[in-house]
C-alpha cells in the first residue's frame, strides 16, 4: 500500500491531494464565499490560518497591498491592506443574535486590521470599500509618497509600479508636504546584477524576506531607524545569489533595477510573450519581454507545479545568445568534393524546398543502418518525435547529449538540458543519455556509419572528432548559432530559437508544458519542426497535419506517456505526465 | 491629608539600606518567596486541589494588580492567557527598559532595592513554571545592570535562583539582557525581538500575542519591574489583602513620577486613586507646588506620549460604579484621582505614572515640538504611518519653531497625526506619537495658530533696504 502510495506521488508531479479541507463561510463586501479554514504557509507548506487577504482573493476582490506578497511569510508593515470588519454579535446565551429580518447581527470591530495578517473565522464580513478604508489607504499612500523622489520620467518601474498604480485610485494630485524630503544613498550596487535606490524604496521588507526564506540567503537587511531606514546587503558583502533578480520583479516600487534591464526599455513598450526557460530542465515558466523582434527580458511566471514565482539569475539572463550577430540565418549546402577545404565550393543560394528535396532523396537512397541521428535534448518534444519517427523509418542509430552542471536545492537543475524527459519519452535518447554517442563514434570510424545527421549539438564536443565527421558521406546539421560541427556540415539548416516558434517541453519532473513565439526567426531560419515534418512526409511518402497543434496531437496518439494530451488541454501551465 | 503610601519604596532612600542581599534580608527579605515555594497544595470548596504555582496566580488575579508599564492591563488576567498546553517552555521577562520621558521609578528600584524586583520575579516564574527568565535592562542604566548582576550572583549564592531552589526542585536561570538605546525595545513584542537579537520590530498579533508565541515562539510573559515588586507583596500579604489598598479595579500602590515646574519634582508612592492630580502637584508631601508667581498651564498625566490636559479642564465621569449607576459628576483636573480608570475616562491614561507639571513660562509649540522629536527619533521604521508621520510632524513643528510656520500649520498638523493612530500601526507606538500631537494642537490651537501667523506676518514685511 505504502510502495503504490509512493510511486503514485513519484510519477506525477503535484502533491498528493490533502483531504478536503474544512471550509469557513464568510462575506467579502456584502458578497458570500466559502474558504479553506487553513492555507498551506508559502515557505514551509505547513497550514496557517486563511487570512482576509485571501478570502478576499477568492471572492475576486483586490486589497490593495504593498509589503504582502502571497509566496512570501508576512511581514504587515506597509498598512496598505487596512480593511474594516465585523464578526457575529454574540448574546449573553453564547449564541449568534438574529436581526428581526432573520438575518445574523454583525458587530462591527472598533478598528481596522490588517487582512494580510488577520485569520478569518466562521460569519465574518469584510469591508474592503468603505469611506473609512479608503481614507485610511489615501493616508498610507501619502506617507509613501512623501519621502519618495516622485522621478517616474526616469524610473524604470514606470508602468508596472504599485505606487503610481495606487496614486491613481488613492492619491492626490497636490502634495501638501512642504517640508525637505529625507535623502538616502542612490544607485547603490547591492550586488553584480541589482541597483538599488534607497530613496524609493517604501521599506516593504518583500526583498529581504524573499532572500532570507526563499533563497535562504539572508543577505539584506535594513539599517538606521525611523524614516531614515535604510535597505542596504551585509557589510562588506555583495548581494550575489543565483536569485537576486527576483527581488527585482517583487520590488512594487523602483528601489530595485536590474543592471542587465535599466534604462533599456520602458515596459509599455514591451510584448509580453508566454515561454519556458530553456537553461535547465526544471522548465521555469516564464514571460518573455520583446518590442520589434528585439529580446529585453526574462521574467518568471507563476505556476505551483514548477516555480512558483520565480526563476533563477542564470536562466533569466540567459537569452542574449538569441539576438547574436554570428546567428544561422542562411540554408547551406557544400558539395562532398569540397569536404575538408576551408575554401569548399559552395552553390548560389540554395533554398529551402531544393536542399529538403535533396537530403530527402539521399536519406531515402541510404542503406539501412548507415545512418546515425544526434538529436538535442533543447529541442522540443514535438521535434524530438518527428525526429525518432525518421529514425525508425531509416534504421539509424539516434542518440542525444547530456548536459550536467552543478545545481542547486531551488530551481535550478543539474541536468541543463530543457527536454531531457521528452528525448528519453520520444525515444530518441539512449539509456542513459549519451551512451550510444561512442557507438555512433565507432560507427563512422568503422565506416558502418556514412550519414550523419546532428541537431542543435557540435559533435566534436561528444566524441565525434572533427576527422570522424569529415570522413562521411553526408553530414546534415540543424543549429542555431555556428560550431565546429555546422562549418563542416554539407546541408546547413538554419533552426529557432525556442523565443522564435512554439512548442512544447517535458520538465524533469514530467511536466509537459507549451511556449509561443515571441519574436520572428531571424533570416531564412525555420523552426524545426516545420522542416522535420517536411522531411518525414517526403521520407514518407505520407502525408500529415504541418501545424505544431496537429504535430503535437499525433505525437500525443503516438507516445504513450503523452497519451490522452492536447495542445489545447495544455493551457498557460502544462500538464504533468506519467513518466 | 493625603500621603505617600510607601510599600515597594519602603526601605529605599532609608539611612543605612544597601542594595546588597545582606541588606535585603535584615528587612525580611526573600520571605515572601520562601512562603510561596512551600505553599502546600489547597483541596478548594469544590474538592478540586490547586497546587501551590495555581496560587499565586489566584492571589495576584484577586489582587486585581493592573500592570504598571504602561497599559495597565490586569496582571492576572495577562498571566491566563499563557498557553500551558503547548508543551513548549514558558519564559518570563521582566521589562526594565524604561524609556518613556517624564518616567524614573523602575530606575529606583533596580539602583536601590534590586532584591525586591529579583524575589518578584522568582515568584512569579515559580507562579508560571517559567524555568529561564530575562532581565531587559535598558542600555543608559549601566550601572544598574552592574547592581543587577551582583544581585542574581548574590541570589544565586544563597540558593534563591538556580538549581533546586531553597530545596524545593525547582529550578530558575535569569540572565540580563542590556538593550542598546532604544524606546522601542520597551514594547513587548519588540522587546522580544531584541532579545532574540534581532531589529526591535514589534511584532504583528495576531498572530504573535507572547503569551501564545512570545520569545522563540514559546509563551512568555513580560511584566514590568514595579509589577513583579507588587507580586511579591501581593505573596506575601496576599490578594484580598492587597486589593483593600487603592481604590476598587485600581487596587495596590503605585510609583508616581513627578517632574516638570513643580519645587519637588521627584518619585512617590501612592496608594492607586488616592490621591487627586491636584494633591500631587501641590501637596507638600509630593510636588509641593508650582514655582513662585506660576500658574499651571498643563499637565501630561503619564509620561510624554498620554494625552495633556490643559488647566481648569473639567471632566464627566461616570463615578464608581460600585453602587449601581451613579450620577455622571463633574471634575475638575486638579480633583482628578490618579487612577487608571479616571484619567482613561477624562481622555488621557496614567501609563507609566508620570506626572510632567508645565507652568505658564511653558511655550506649548516649543514643548511638543521636543516630545515629537523624540518619537520621530525613536520609531522603529518598521510600518508606514508611524515611520513617515511621526517625522513628517516633528520637521513640521522644528519649522513652526524656527521662523517658518504658517498659520494653517495648526490643521496640517492633525491631519498628519490623524492618520496614524486607531489600529493604523502595529504597535501602541503610533498612538504615542500621535497622541501628543493630536492634544497639544487639539487644546492649545490658538498658540499654534498665533505663532504660525506671526512668521506668516514676519515673512510678509519688506526687506529692510540695504545699507548704501
Amino acid at each position: 500500500m505504502l510502495t503504490e502510495t509512493m510511486s503514485t506521488a513519484a510519477t506525477i508531479e503535484t502533491k498528493p491531494q490533502p483531504p478536503p479541507a474544512e471550509k469557513i463561510k464568510v462575506k467579502v463586501d456584502g458578497k458570500e464565499v466559502a474558504v479553506p479554514k487553513t492555507t498551506p504557509d508559502p515557505v514551509t507548506g505547513k497550514p496557517l490560518p486563511t487570512s482576509m487577504i485571501q478570502a478576499c482573493a477568492a471572492a475576486n476582490v483586490i486589497v490593495p497591498h504593498y509589503c504582502y506578497h502571497p509566496k512570501l511569510p508576512v511581514a504587515g508593515s506597509c498598512r496598505m491592506c487596512l480593511v474594516e470588519f465585523g464578526t457575529p454579535a454574540i448574546g449573553p446565551d453564547r449564541k449568534p443574535i438574529v436581526n428581526p429580518d432573520g438575518t445574523t447581527k454583525i458587530s462591527r470591530a472598533l478598528r481596522p486590521v490588517i487582512a494580510c495578517a488577520t485569520p478569518v473565522s466562521p460569519g465574518m464580513e469584510i469591508y474592503t470599500n468603505t469611506p473609512a478604508v479608503r481614507l485610511m489607504r489615501e493616508g498610507v499612500l501619502e506617507f509613501l509618497l512623501i519621502n519618495h523622489p516622485l522621478d517616474c520620467p526616469i524610473c524604470d518601474q514606470a508602468g508596472e509600479c504599485k505606487l503610481q498604480e495606487y496614486s491613481v485610485d488613492y492619491g492626490n494630485s497636490e502634495s501638501r508636504f512642504v517640508e525637505a524630503k529625507v535623502h538616502k544613498p542612490k544607485r547603490v550596487e547591492l550586488g553584480p546584477r541589482i541597483v538599488l535606490d534607497d530613496e524609493r524604496c517604501i521599506l516593504c521588507s518583500r526583498c529581504i524576506r524573499f532572500t532570507r526564506d526563499v533563497a535562504g540567503d539572508d543577505a539584506l537587511g535594513f539599517v538606521n531607524r525611523g524614516s531614515h531606514s535604510t535597505l542596504t546587503a551585509y557589510p562588506g558583502r555583495a548581494f550575489d545569489n543565483n536569485y537576486t533578480l527576483n527581488t527585482v520583479d517583487i520590488c512594487p516600487v523602483g528601489a530595485l533595477t536590474s543592471k542587465d534591464f535599466r534604462f533599456r526599455m520602458r515596459v509599455w513598450f514591451l510584448k509580453e510573450t508566454r515561454s519556458l526557460c530553456t537553461s535547465c530542465a526544471t522548465g521555469c515558466n516564464i514571460v518573455i519581454g520583446s518590442r520589434e523582434d528585439a529580446i529585453y527580458r526574462y521574467e518568471p511566471r507563476e505556476n505551483d507545479a514548477v516555480n512558483s514565482c520565480w526563476m533563477c539569475d542564470h536562466g533569466r539572463l540567459n537569452y542574449k545568445w538569441i539576438g547574436r550577430e554570428d546567428r544561422l540565418v542562411e540554408v547551406r549546402k557544400r558539395e562532398a568534393e569540397g569536404r575538408g577545404q576551408a575554401s569548399g565550393s559552395r552553390s548560389a543560394a540554395p533554398t529551402w524546398s531544393a536542399v529538403l528535396g535533396e537530403i530527402s532523396q539521399k536519406l531515402k537512397a541510404a542503406e539501412p543502418g548507415s545512418i546515425a541521428i544526434v538529436a538535442s535534448a533543447r529541442q522540443t518534444n514535438e521535434e524530438l518525435h518527428l525526429l525518432a519517427k525518421l529514425a525508425k523509418r531509416l534504421g539509424a542509430l539516434t542518440d542525444s547529449v547530456p548536459r550536467i552542471a552543478a545545481g542547486d536545492k531551488l530551481l535550478l537543475n543539474a541536468d541543463r538540458n530543457p527536454n531531457s524527459t521528452g528525448a528519453r519519452l520520444t525515444g530518441i535518447a539512449a539509456d542513459p543519455m549519451g551512451s550510444n554517442l561512442p557507438a555512433i563514434a565507432g560507427g563512422i570510424r568503422s565506416g558502418r556509419i556514412k550519414t550523419l545527421i546532428v541537431f542543435g549539438e557540435d559533435a566534436t564536443k561528444c566524441g565525434i572528432d572533427a576527422d570522424l565527421l569529415d570522413k562521411l558521406e553526408l553530414l546534415i546539421a540543424s543549429d542555431i548559432l555556428p560550431n565546429a560541427t555546422t562549418r563542416r556540415a554539407h546541408y546547413l539548416l538554419p533552426g529557432c530559437a525556442h523565443a522564435e516558434k512554439r512548442g512544447t517541453f517535458t520538465n524533469t519532473k514530467g511536466r509537459v508544458q507549451k511556449f509561443l513565439k515571441a519574436v520572428e526567426p531571424r533570416g531564412d531560419a525555420r523552426p524545426e519542426w516545420e522542416y522535420l515534418h517536411e522531411l518525414l512526409v517526403n521520407v514518407t511518402s505520407r502525408d500529415g497535419i504541418a501545424s505544431i497543434e496537429g504535430v503535437f496531437n499525433e505525437m500525443a496518439k503516438e507516445v504513450p506517456a503523452f497519451s490522452g494530451l492536447t495542445w489545447a488541454t495544455l493551457g498557460d501551465t502544462g500538464i504533468s505526465a506519467k513518466i | 491629608m493625603p500621603q505617600e503610601h510607601r510599600q515597594i519604596l519602603k526601605y529605599v532612600d532609608q539611612p543605612g539600606y544597601t542594595p546588597d542581599i545582606e541588606c535585603y534580608l535584615r528587612h525580611s527579605g526573600y520571605e515572601a518567596l520562601k512562603k510561596a515555594i512551600t505553599l502546600p497544595p489547597k483541596t478548594q470548596a469544590d474538592g478540586k486541589t490547586t497546587t501551590g504555582p495555581e496560587q499565586i496566580r489566584q492571589e495576584v488575579m484577586i489582587s486585581g494588580l493592573r500592570g504598571r508599564g504602561g497599559a495597565g492591563f490586569p496582571c492576572g488576567l495577562k498571566w491566563s492567557f499563557v498557553d500551558r498546553k503547548s508543551g513548549k517552555p514558558i519564559h518570563l521577562i521582566c521589562n526594565a527598559d524604561e524609556s518613556e520621558p517624564g518616567t524614573f521609578k523602575d530606575k529606583q528600584i533596580i539602583y536601590k532595592d534590586p532584591h525586591q524586583m529579583l524575589e518578584g520575579m522568582i515568584i512569579a516564574c515559580y507562579a508560571n513554571d517559567a524555568h529561564l527568565a530575562y532581565i531587559y535592562i535598558r542600555g543608559e542604566f549601566v550601572e544598574g545592570a552592574k547592581i543587577l548582576a551582583r544581585a542574581l550572583r548574590e541570589a544565586r549564592a544563597k540558593n534563591f535562583l538556580g538549581r533546586n531552589i531553597l530545596g524545593s526542585g525547582y529550578d530558575l536561570e535569569i540572565h540580563i539582557h542590556r538593550g542598546a538605546g532604544a524606546y522601542i525595545c520597551g514594547e513587548e513584542t519588540g522587546l522580544i525581538e531584541s532579545l532574540e537579537g534581532r531589529r526591535a520590530y514589534p511584532r504583528i498579533k495576531p498572530p504573535y500575542f507572547p503569551a501564545v508565541l512570545g520569545l522563540y515562539l514559546c509563551p512568555t510573559i513580560v511584566n514590568n519591574v514595579e509589577t513583579l515588586c507588587a507580586v511579591k507583596h501581593i505573596t506575601a500579604m496576599g490578594g484580598a489583602e492587597y486589593a483593600k489598598l487603592g481604590t476598587p479595579n485600581n487596587t495596590g500602590t503605585r510609583i508616581v513620577s513627578i517632574s516638570g515646574h513643580v519645587k519637588r519634582p521627584g518619585y512617590y508612592e501612592i496608594e492607586v486613586g488616592k490621591v487627586t492630580i491636584g494633591e500631587l502637584i501641590h501637596d507638600p508631601c509630593f510636588g509641593g507646588g508650582l514655582r513662585d508667581g506660576r500658574k499651571l498651564k498643563a499637565i501630561i498625566p503619564g509620561g510624554s506620549s498620554a494625552k495633556i490636559f490643559k488647566a481648569g479642564e473639567k471632566f464627566k465621569l461616570k463615578g464608581n460604579s460600585l453602587l449601581g449607576r451613579e450620577a455622571e459628576k463633574e471634575v475638575e483636573l486638579l480633583d482628578l484621582p490618579y487612577d487608571f480608570d479616571s484619567i482613561i475616562e477624562a481622555g488621557s491614561m496614567s501609563g507609566s505614572g508620570a506626572l510632567i507639571v508645565m507652568d505658564d513660562s511653558t511655550d506649548m509649540v516649543e514643548a511638543l515640538s521636543n516630545i515629537a522629536e523624540f518619537y520621530a527619533h525613536e520609531s522603529c521604521g518598521q510600518c508606514t504611518p508611524c515611520r513617515e508621520g511621526s517625522l513628517w510632524m516633528a520637521k513640521a513643528l522644528h519649522r513652526l519653531t524656527h521662523g517658518g510656520g504658517r498659520s494653517t500649520d495648526a490643521d496640517y498638523l492633525l491631519r498628519i497625526a490623524d492618520n496614524i493612530p486607531g489600529g493604523r500601526t502595529i504597535c501602541a507606538f503610533g498612538e504615542a506619537c500621535a497622541w501628543p500631537v493630536q492634544s497639544f494642537v487639539g487644546k492649545f490651537k490658538d498658540e499654534f495658530i498665533a505663532k504660525g501667523a506671526a512668521d506668516e506676518e514676519r515673512r510678509m514685511k519688506p526687506a529692510a533696504s540695504p545699507q548704501c
